[in-house]
């Protein structure tokens, strides 16, 4: 079970690190149904757990999408507990309700959370049962977000590792590309714009907007990620024969130009081709960067753990933005997927695995970085003690990947640093 | 097993940090996994806190489990007494650490810590975040207090009416609604009442300052919610009286002035205390349109009491419906709700909240954050008045709800979300001149009305049923102003499919109006 959670240190990155243990603070796997859901708009992702659960998926989504939600809580009571109530006649019943009142429904997660975990509901099993009473009209299938086997963006990696075995198999003969993780519509629009310039045919992103939405692997698919936090599926499908290109992630100029060109290169498109394609959208995200380069360069900027997007933002940040690395903390580091980042970071940059809360934080308040990128119940504790924060939600919610993305992404950590220099009131340090 | 979208309350695990995090000097150590933290953001997001709640969670992971909780458990004691020093350590466990019981608080116990533990139940299965607040703020008081309790029986001795008199304000957490004005506005109107406020509690208190409690001469009960269950102690233990007015809107303000003067013996006019413009601005000709207006209340037991009473006594709303979530006031809002005439609805489900507001039609809710969201919905006016609230329900003016004040602000926040009286008037006197375009919302709104205005109007699909609507008839729809139209759309085809009525005319549509009017 602590497979996730536990994952070795890399060797490729020449500089310090280490691994803490201690108090954490970051969100459970169950948080990624937020962005989950609004990605594929015909599942819907019943968490099988307590209050906390509820209570934690509504907070961290601050009522923001107050619509009747396509996710909700079995929450489990005491007769459920004490053995009273069979839980899985129960679940039979919550499900049954569920998929009359909601007719549009194609897919089903039932999604374990801590509680559930701990008292053994297999939901699997659950889920094969519910599927045969249920067939022709939803597919349903579970997966863990619980905290005490995944952090935050992790949930999502477990709910695209649950469906990789349902993936058809690809004829022989056949090649596909399959961008892996969550990225939002516009993004996929763009991305596919560029493939088809680059003559690259056949591209399934993973998950996609529909449930059904599932791409053939085989032999002939090449896997990318688009995501750090799906080590755990690109794992699944290398072992169902996708052959996996190392690259950096999506983010800025550089990175979106490395990963289309290490797409390009295994795809043996040809050289002019792929700089014909990428100079535009390249010159135009410099472009975009530059203004709010401006305002970054030579800032000291600090990572506290939380999304698993800090090693390249680092990245970005250093190599396009102009930023001093302080710390990257990251809630755990897989290796795998970070193989295209590693070499691109500054060679004397510590990544600090895991977390210990209070201790990290007094690195914080000691080094004073013009920036920290940490979770949303910190940052405002941070800034009251006069240190400017970028809260890192904001990084997976939004559109961020992409040539075109690239200004946008400069600039969620740059508005921090322009509003202190704008405000008249008060006083940050 | 409970099939939850959204929930009204936390659990009540919540409920003790909001206890904590109202304190000064304590500190709570909460058997957990790691996303339990997400807590702390309820806090320095919502009601924009510079500091993390006193909390220090274990956050165990599954590889800890049958071998290390305990352990995760005794280290985090020892940190958080020697990094923090609270003058009391209080141990919970969370929902998953309930069920691996490694009951930290008989670990706390036995741990030889150099500070006082305060063990909770929080029984996460049965009980939500308002019980479990409720619970903390007891086991704590009882935990300072007890030995100072006097023995059962003895007479508790008579104020010294040289001293001058004093009382606790119980109940206001962080978290709470208004909690921080309500506060100051009633530490005003007692000290112009020549009383002392000697602890407010748990809201910026400290152990030590819980301790000195039964100095005072009485309690003020002012959040039930939270502090019922320890003021009830207190009254047994060393019979101190208990104040139980909520002083929310102008006659409960009244009221509990009343109150204060018959607990402490006082000799108090309470026209010299204070007043509040609510009065005169309800008598006023420009409210005659909020007559009658049919408010459905829906919130926490206090809040949605005081609530109907002031729609309807202060205001002149007609109270149409009426509930709460908290099922522990379950039995105060039933009796409230009869004597309006009305059934109380008693649920934490949100989806029944919904259906009950889809029927009634309101003219206004008075709700939640919840409420809010069903009335955007469905287009209905809406002011929120109790927790479960959003960051914009902790704003950065003065804002009270109790006391004159609050009956001041009640005005202001209830009338401010409905068209203005002349306004309104204007739109019915010249709703038939080319000029006054009727799709406009209220003038003060800008896009809110417009989504009021889009689900509201008579241009939505007609009737889902057989009934249908004759060409003159649907003209003369048209006619009425925007705000009623869609209420004016629904009793008539409800009107004429009672009727056995097929196709609606212009009789039809007056006919239901003159139906719907008593």
């Amino acid at each position: 079970m602590s497979s996730v959670i536990a994952s070795t240190v890399a060797e490729h990155h020449p500089g310090p690190q280490t691994q803490e243990r201690g108090q954490r603070a970051v969100f459970c796997g169950l948080t990624s149904i937020i962005w989950l859901h609004r990605r594929i708009q015909d599942a819907f992702f019943l968490v099988v757990g307590s209050r906390t659960c509820a209570h934690l998926i509504q907070s961290a989504a601050g009522v923001m999408i107050f619509a009747e939600p396509r996710f909700a809580t079995a929450i489990l009571g005491e007769r459920d507990l004490a053995g009273m109530a069979d839980c899985h006649e129960e679940l039979d019943r919550v499900v049954s309700e569920l998929i009359t009142r909601r007719s549009g429904i194609n897919r089903l997660f039932l999604v374990g959370s801590c509680p559930s975990e701990v008292i053994k509901l297999d939901l699997e099993t659950a889920a094969a049962k519910l599927q045969a009473k249920h067939e022709n009209k939803v597919r349903i299938s579970a997966f863990s977000g619980s905290g005490i086997e995944t952090t935050f963006t992790q949930g999502e990696d477990q709910c695209l590792k649950s469906t990789a075995a349902e993936l058809p198999a690809l004829p022989s003969g056949e090649a596909n590309l399959v961008v892996l993780g969550t990225v939002s519509d516009i993004v996929e629009d763009q991305f596919r714009r560029i493939f088809d310039d680059l003559g690259i045919s056949n591209v399934h992103f993973y998950p996609g907007r529909k449930a059904d939405d599932l791409p053939a692997v085989g032999k002939g698919t090449r896997l990318v990620a688009a995501q750090p936090f799906v080590g755990e599926t690109v794992r699944a499908l290398i072992e169902r024969g996708a052959d996996i290109i190392t690259a950096p992630f999506p983010l800025g100029a550089e990175g979106s130009k490395s990963w289309f060109e290490a797409i390009s290169k295994a795809y043996g498109v040809d050289d002019a081709r792929v700089q014909q394609t990428l100079e535009l959208p390249y010159q135009r995200a410099k472009r975009a960067i530059e203004t709010q380069a401006a305002k970054l360069k030579g800032k000291r900027i600090h990572f506290l753990p939380d999304s698993q997007l800090e090693i390249p933002m680092a990245r970005f940040l250093s190599e396009e933005c102009g930023l001093t690395i302080n710390e990257i903390g990251t809630p755990f580091h897989d290796q795998l997927v970070m193989r295209g980042e590693l070499a691109r970071l500054p060679p004397d940059v510590c990544i600090v695995e895991g977390q210990d809360l209070d201790p990290a934080l007094n690195r914080v308040r000691e080094a004073r970085p013009d920036l920290t990128v940490c979770g949303m119940g910190i940052a405002n504790a941070l800034e009251s003690e006069g240190l400017r924060t970028k809260w890192s939600i904001e990084l997976v919610f939004s559109p961020v990947q992409g040539f075109d993305q690239a200004g946008d992404l400069a600039s969620l950590f740059a508005k921090p640093l322009i509003r202190e220099s704008i405000l008249e009131v008060g006083s940050w340090s | 097993m409970e099939l939850t979208l959204w929930t009204y309350e936390g659990p009540p695990h919540v409920g003790a940090i909001r206890i904590a995090a109202s304190m000064r000097d304590v500190h709570l150590m909460l058997h957990s996994p790691q996303g339990d933290t997400y807590a702390d953001l309820l806090f320095t997001m919502i009601e924009r806190d510079g500091q993390r709640p006193p909390v220090t969670y274990t956050t165990f992971q599954a590889r800890d489990l049958g071998s290390s909780t305990a352990e995760m458990v005794i280290k985090s004691l020892r940190e958080s007494a020697e990094r923090f020093k609270p003058q009391v350590l209080m141990v919970a466990d969370s929902c998953t650490a309930e069920l691996i019981q490694d009951q930290p608080g008989a670990l706390a116990l036995g741990a030889d810590l150099p500070v006082p533990v305060i063990p909770l139940e929080m029984a996460a299965y049965t009980r939500k975040e308002n019980w479990g607040a409720s619970e903390t703020f007891y086991q704590l008081v009882r935990g300072l207090l007890s030995r100072q309790a006097p023995a059962p029986g003895s007479e508790r001795p008579k104020r010294d009416p040289e001293i001058k008199p004093s009382v606790n304000l119980l109940g206001p957490t962080k978290l709470g609604f208004r909690c921080r004005d309500d506060v100051v506005e009633i530490e005003r109107l007692l000290a112009s009442m020549g009383v002392d406020v000697n602890v407010v509690a748990p809201l910026g208190a400290s152990p030590r300052d819980l301790q000195s409690i039964p100095a005072a001469d009485a309690n003020v009960n002012l959040c039930p919610e939270v502090s019922d269950l320890t003021c009830s102690w207190l009254a047994r233990t060393f019979g101190m009286p208990t104040i139980q007015t909520i002083p929310m809107g102008w006659g409960a303000t009244r009221d509990f002035i009343a109150e204060v003067a018959q607990v402490l013996d006082l000799n108090i006019d309470a026209n010299a205390v204070g007043d509040s413009r609510l009065p005169w601005y309800s008598r006023s000709i420009d409210s005659t349109y909020l007559t009658g207006k049919r408010v459905f209340v829906f919130a926490d037991g206090s809040h949605a009491i005081a609530a109907a009473r002031v729609a309807r006594d202060e205001m002149g709303f007609n109270v149409v419906g009426l509930g709460t979530y908290s099922r522990e006031r379950a039995r105060d809002v039933r009796a409230a709700a009869k004597e309006y005439g009305l059934e109380a609805l008693i649920t934490d489900n949100y989806l029944e909240v919904e259906a009950k507001v889809q029927e009634l039609q309101p003219e206004m809710v008075l709700g939640t954050q919840m409420e809010r969201h069903i009335a955007k919905r469905l287009g209905i006016p809406c002011a929120v008045i109790s927790t479960p609230a959003h960051v914009q329900d902790y704003p950065a003016r003065y804002s009270p709800q109790m006391g004159f004040e609050g009956a001041n602000v009640l005005f202001d926040t209830w009338v401010h979300p409905l068209i203005m009286g002349l306004e309104e008037h204007l739109l019915h006197m010249f709703r038939d001149d080319f000029e006054f375009n009727d799709s406009v919302g209220p003038s003060h709104l800008g896009s809110e009305g417009e989504g009021a205005r889009s689900l509201s109007d008579g241009d939505e699909p007609m009737s889902e049923g057989n009934v249908i609507w004759a060409f003159e008839a649907e003209k003369e729809l048209k006619k009425i102003p925007f705000f009623v139209r869609g209420k004016a759309r629904r009793n008539t085809e409800r009107f004429a499919e009672e009727q056995g009525i097929l196709t609606i005319q212009v009789d039809t549509l007056y006919d239901a109006k003159a139906h719907f009017s008593n």
